[in-house]
Parts: C-alpha cells; sequence; structure tokens
C-alpha cells in the first residue's frame, strides 16, 4: 500500500481504523462482498458514506436510496465491496423495492451483512433483522444513531443482544464517525472467519407451520446438501414466491 | 441436480401450503414480533420517558395542523425563494463580469491574433463559450443557496411532514401520497424527481408521478421566473412593493404548478390511469439537527455542480446551433429569422411571439438557457444594439438593460405573464424525457408526459391572451 499524504484527521485512531482506505467508487479487484441492509431512514447512506469516503447524498425521509449504491474500501490489503441496499421494513411483501434487497441477500451471496438500525427504535426494527438472520450466516447489527438513542436515556446491552441474536453488535453513530473503525474491524474479522456467527433463527411459530417448515426444508437439504438456509426459502415456497421456485430449479442460489 | 426432485419439492409446497391454510402470512409475522419483544425485553431499558420525542411530537401538532400546516409550507418556501433571489444578485453579476467582460474579449483578441477564422473563432467563442459562461453565471449563484437551503430542510426531517399535509389531496386526485415527496425532489430538478417515483410501489400510481413532475417548477426554471417577475410585475406597483410583489408573483407561479399537477394527477387516474388509491405507510421520522457544514458541503458537491455540469454540457451545443442558425442565411435572411417570423402568427395567438417559441425548441436540452436565447434572438430580429453581434448569446449585467432590450421587442405585461407560465407548462427537457423514457421503458407514456404539459401551456397562454386582450 503506497503512502499517502493524509489530513491529520484522517489519521487519528478515533477517526479511521488502522489501515482503513476509503476507495470510493474503485470496485474492481474485490476479495469480499458486504451487504448494508436496514429499515428506511435508519442512516444506511451514512454509514455507506463513512466506510468508503463517498459522498452519497442523505436525506432525512424513508426511502432516499432507491438504486443500488456500491463502494469499496481495503482495509488491511484486502478489499472490500459495498453495496447499499434500499431500506425495507420487512422482506416478506412483494413490493419491488423488498424484492431487490431480498434477491440480493439470496442470489448476491455477500459475505457479510450488515444490518443498520435505530438504536432509538429497535424492536421495530428487529422484524428485518431476524428475517434477515434466517437468510444469511454471516451478518453483523449496527446499532446506528446510538447518540440519538442515549440523548432520549435508552440504554442498550449491546452484549445480551449480541447473545440472543447470535451475531456481533456495534453501537454506532455513522453521522459522527462513532464507532465505524470497530465496525470495520469486525466486518473483516466476520469476513475472514476469525469469528463466527450462530445466527438466531425465527421462534415462536406455532406448531403446524413449524411442522410444514421442517419437512419442506429437509427435502429441500436432501436435494442441495450445502444449503444453510433451507428455512427460509421453506417460507419463501409456502408463500408462493415464483422467484424462489424460479431459483429453485436453477439452483441459482447455491 | 435432480429435476424431478425438484418438482417433488415444488409439489410438496402447494401441498403444505393448502394444509396450513391462509393465516401462513399472518401467523409467522406474529411470531417474527413476538420474537422481537423478547429480544428487546432483555436488552434495551428506557429511563424516564422518552422527551425527545415528545417534542417531535409537539413540533409536528404544529406543523402538520389542518391551520398551519399549508401556510407555514408557503411561508418556507417563500423564505428560501426570498434568499435565493436577494444573495445570487451579486456573485452573479461578479461572476458574469469576469466571464463575459473580461475573458470573452482577451479569447476574441487572442483569436484575432492567431488569426483564427471570423467563423471558427464565432463558432468556438460566441457560440460555445458565451453560453457556459452565460449558464454559469446565471445558474450557479441561485444553485449554491438554492439546494444547500432545501437540503436542510430535507435534513431536519421536514419532507416527510410536507407528504402527510398533503396526503389528502394526492388521495383525492387519485395518486399516491408519497408523489409529495418525489414533487418536493422535482423543485430542484425533474430527472431527480422521476427517478425518486421509484419508492412508490404501484405502477399506476408511479406513472402518474413521473408524468405530473414536470409542474414542479425545476431550478433551470427558478430563474426564469425570478428574472421576469422582477422586471415586469414588480414594476407595475410602487417601488416599495415592488420586491415583494415579484416575490408573490413568483411562488404564486409555484404554487399554480403544484395545482395542475393535482389537476392532471386527478384526470389521469380518471380516464387512461384508472385504478384504486393504494394505502401505505408514512413513517414520521424524528427530527435531526443537520450537521449544517457537512450538509452545505454535500449538497454542493453532490447537486449543485452535478446539475451545473448537465447545464453546461448542453448548453454548449446549443449556443453552437443558436450562432450556426444566426449566421447561415438563406436568400436575405438567417435562418433564425425565417423560423422567428413563420412563428410569429402562433405566438401572437398565444401572447407570446416567434423569438419565444423558437427559444423554447432551441433550449430543448436545458431550461436554463431560455432567457439569453429569447434576448439574442430579439437583438437580431429588431436590429436594436445591446448585445454583441449576430447569434451570441449574452448577458446583460443590468436587469433593466434585460428590460429595455425585451420592451424593444415587443415585450408588454401580458407577454411576461404567459413566458411565465409557459415556462411553468412546457415539455421537460431532454434529459428529464431521456429519463422518463428510463424508468418506464415505455415510448407511449414518454410522448404523455413531453406532450401533456405542451398541450396545458398552449391552452392557458392562448385562454389568458384573449382574457387580456378583452379586458384591457
Amino acid at each position: 500500500m503506497e503512502e499517502q499524504s493524509k489530513a491529520a484527521c484522517e489519521t487519528c485512531a478515533l477517526y479511521n481504523a488502522d489501515g482503513l482506505k476509503k476507495l470510493g467508487v474503485h470496485t474492481d479487484g474485490f476479495d469480499f462482498v458486504i451487504a448494508l441492509a436496514g429499515n428506511p431512514n435508519t442512516g444506511k447512506s451514512t454509514v455507506f458514506n463513512a466506510l468508503t469516503g463517498l459522498r452519497q447524498h442523505t436525506g432525512n425521509w424513508p426511502g432516499k436510496t432507491v438504486t443500488r449504491a456500491e463502494g469499496a474500501f481495503e482495509y488491511n490489503a484486502q478489499k472490500f465491496k459495498l453495496i447499499d441496499l434500499p431500506g425495507t421494513y420487512s422482506l416478506l411483501s412483494t413490493s419491488e423495492d423488498e424484492e431487490v434487497a431480498r434477491n440480493f441477500l439470496l442470489f448476491g451471496k455477500p459475505t457479510v451483512t450488515v444490518i443498520v438500525v435505530d438504536a432509538s427504535r429497535l424492536e421495530r426494527n428487529l422484524n428485518l433483522v431476524l428475517q434477515i438472520l434466517e437468510i444469511t450466516e454471516n451478518a453483523i447489527l449496527c446499532l446506528n444513531l446510538i447518540d440519538e438513542a442515549r440523548r432520549n436515556q435508552i440504554e442498550i446491552d449491546t452484549r445480551i443482544l449480541s447473545k440472543d441474536l447470535g451475531i456481533p453488535v456495534i453501537a454506532t453513530s455513522a453521522r459522527f464517525k462513532e464507532g465505524i473503525p470497530e465496525l470495520v474491524k469486525t466486518i473483516s474479522e466476520l469476513a475472514n472467519q476469525k469469528i463466527k456467527c450462530k445466527p438466531r433463527k425465527i421462534k415462536n411459530i406455532p406448531p403446524n407451520i413449524e411442522k410444514a417448515v421442517q419437512e419442506l426444508s429437509a427435502s429441500i437439504e436432501k436435494e442441495y446438501p450445502t444449503i444453510s438456509n433451507s428455512r427460509w426459502l421453506s417460507f419463501r415456497l409456502l408463500e408462493g414466491d415464483n422467484q424462489i421456485i424460479e431459483g429453485l430449479k436453477t439452483g441459482e442460489f447455491i | 441436480m435432480n429435476t424431478k426432485n425438484i418438482e417433488n419439492i415444488i409439489a410438496l409446497s402447494k401441498e403444505l401450503r393448502w394444509q396450513i391454510g391462509d393465516d401462513f402470512h399472518d401467523n409467522l409475522s406474529e411470531s417474527i414480533y413476538a420474537d422481537a419483544s423478547k429480544i428487546v425485553e432483555g436488552s434495551v431499558k428506557k429511563n424516564q420517558q422518552k422527551n425527545k420525542f415528545r417534542l417531535d411530537a409537539k413540533i409536528d401538532k404544529i406543523v402538520t395542523s389542518k391551520i398551519w400546516g399549508f401556510p407555514i409550507m408557503i411561508f418556507l418556501l417563500a423564505v428560501i425563494l426570498w434568499v435565493t433571489i436577494i444573495g445570487a444578485n451579486y456573485p452573479s453579476s461578479m461572476i458574469a463580469s469576469l466571464l463575459l467582460d473580461t475573458i470573452h474579449p482577451l479569447l476574441k483578441s487572442g483569436a484575432t491574433s492567431i488569426q483564427m477564422p471570423w467563423w471558427l473563432s464565432g463558432f468556438l467563442i460566441d457560440g460555445v463559450y458565451l453560453s457556459i459562461a452565460w449558464v454559469i453565471a446565471v445558474m450557479l449563484p441561485p444553485m449554491a443557496i438554492f439546494f444547500p437551503l432545501f437540503t436542510l430542510l430535507e435534513d431536519f426531517g421536514y419532507l416527510p411532514r410536507v407528504a402527510f399535509n398533503m396526503d389528502y389531496l394526492f388521495k383525492k386526485s387519485g395518486a399516491h401520497g408519497k408523489q409529495a415527496l418525489t414533487m418536493s425532489m422535482g423543485f430542484g430538478c425533474n430527472a431527480a424527481g422521476v427517478i425518486a417515483t421509484r419508492i412508490i410501489d404501484s405502477p399506476r400510481e408511479r406513472l402518474i408521478a413521473i408524468i405530473t413532475n414536470n409542474f414542479s417548477l425545476c431550478n433551470g426554471r427558478w430563474p426564469t421566473q425570478i428574472l421576469l417577475a422582477t422586471i415586469f410585475v414588480g414594476a407595475v406597483v410602487p417601488s416599495s412593493y415592488s420586491s415583494l410583489a415579484s416575490l408573490s408573483a413568483v411562488i404564486g407561479i409555484a404554487v399554480l404548478g403544484i395545482f395542475f399537477m393535482f389537476f392532471f394527477s386527478w384526470g389521469l387516474s380518471r380516464t387512461i390511469l384508472k385504478g384504486e388509491v393504494s394505502t401505505f405507510n408514512l413513517e414520521l421520522p424524528p427530527y435531526r439537527p443537520p450537521v449544517f457544514w457537512k450538509t452545505i458541503y454535500t449538497s454542493l458537491i453532490d447537486r449543485t455542480l452535478i446539475v451545473l455540469w448537465r447545464a453546461i454540457v448542453f448548453a454548449a451545443p446549443a449556443g453552437a446551433i443558436i450562432w450556426l442558425i444566426s449566421n447561415i442565411f438563406i436568400g436575405d435572411e438567417s435562418i433564425a429569422a425565417l423560423l422567428v417570423h413563420s412563428l410569429d402568427g402562433f405566438g401572437f395567438l398565444l401572447g407570446l411571439n416567434g423569438v419565444i417559441l423558437l427559444a423554447y425548441i432551441v433550449a430543448i436540452p436545458a431550461n436554463e438557457i431560455v432567457i439569453p436565447t429569447i434576448l439574442m434572438l430579439t437583438v437580431m430580429v429588431t436590429g436594436i444594439s445591446g448585445g454583441v453581434g449576430a447569434g451570441v448569446m449574452f448577458e446583460l449585467d443590468s436587469v433593466t438593460a434585460t428590460g429595455v432590450i425585451l420592451k424593444a421587442g415587443g415585450w408588454t405585461l401580458l407577454t411576461a405573464i404567459n413566458v411565465m407560465l409557459f415556462s411553468l407548462l412546457h415539455n421537460p427537457c431532454s434529459t428529464t424525457i431521456y429519463t422518463i423514457y428510463e424508468e418506464t421503458k415505455s415510448v407511449k407514456w414518454t410522448i404523455v408526459a413531453t406532450v401533456l404539459p405542451v398541450i396545458a401551456g398552449f391552452v392557458v397562454t392562448f385562454l389568458v391572451a384573449q382574457a387580456w386582450r378583452i379586458f384591457f
């Protein structure tokens, strides 16, 4: 990595994780693909900008990001390509923006998915988090807007939350660059399999549905033994999702 | 992979789906919510009652109230416009004197000293360079003020409140409430507004939002409105009220645009785009104090420079074309003069003139260059001296001088008002047209979105002109 002259701020440890190099739009020759998912208006684009050094416009209204933005950063000589997905409340319905997010998580197979949530509205945001954890193994919960939560006197025990969800939890305030170094470090550790996730699967499903899901995922696993999200596929098949039926035929998500 | 096994899986899923019944989706959602609340119970602690939400609720109560909601919207728009009008004046004339009075003569004398042929220096310096210089002088200052102010409001969280206020009207007109957001984006740039319609799920309502986005007065048209309102509307009242009168005229045009947007949304949803209004949840995000300087910086880089660059890219060839049609002669008259004369009759019917219509044709790529084109063509046709010569787009240093030229070209208050109306109601610029095609992938809807506003413009200006001539 060649030495570049840096402004005082950029060399400060509080500002950057050591060895972080923002690559902006130069996304070629990457080692890992990282997806950014989350509810609308949780500051995904701000996290995206903080990581890539890009200045994608951010605005305080739900649905700001309608296109899939791509950027990149380099950390410890490895290149990470970052995809900012449109914000969605759920992955269960059929609207177009949800499809973009769902299909990317399923077919794009990101190495790590960073799920950005609004710390002040954790419960509502968990709806999407739990769904994503059904799809993917490697995920990080980015507890964003933590400064706002603190101001609202909301305290979140990240260790308990991390244990409950089975994934790393990083509190950030992307607007003020707080927590970004830790986030970068965790992304890298997860991508290099230095830490392992054991994501929580949705519990409390009524017995008759649970039975149907188990039967269906067993038959999927028989056909595709390496698959990790057969449960999610079963959910979608039971929902009658045509794209999943097609995908099953072509084996696209294997 | 065994195709038969896959078929079996799909068959099994169909059978199971039938067994577990309709409630699957709801049951699954409920399980997820139950799970979420359990997790939160263990890890989140809320101290006291959240006082910030209460402040948010208080602000919301005022800005979304039935009585104050709309006046506050108009007031905020007025403040932004006021600051833009006042603030843009000085940098505008400074840039103009640098690019037009200093650099342009230098380039010209440079071209003469290297013995560049007259047609080449005319084409490049009087055509291409001057049009670019004009666009920068006129566009950059208002944009550099308007966009950051708008962005600050956006980052604060005001736009969803606008959507909330207008939701009822959109529903009434058969359109989607989120169209309020895409409409607001259109006040910056219609192409951006058209792209933003992706947040609307239903294809029917999305088409309505795309077709009517052009009724949001875009950034390329604000300066035209402001200039004409200052010269003509401001002049009919006592001078102490003139800026107030001009400001009201500009806001009036913007509000009229919103009216037409509702009118055509209503018309479309009752004729060729019939259908149910979809319901949706709009989240009112918390108010967030914008990170001031960062917002200013990003909006300058992200919006202002991008839009300016686009304007320059289109202004250059347009400048070249203007120079060419003014300098190529068929018989005794230049092509431009021929066109102007043939459009004059139709223009009169609309309370406009041939020069204005031709300017709007030449300026299809960018609304920003309408006024310079009009000035140039006026000087050429009337033969008065004011500019630098045939086919040269120029900027006049003072607003008064611009007024003198326009009046010499036969302009009256009616002409000014109808140009303001026509500036609001005409085809979208070529970038927007292209964006509409990209987003709809349909030639038919692209044509509808392009032609509909022009027809509206013809009808409105025609009616205004006839009524005016009867009463005055």
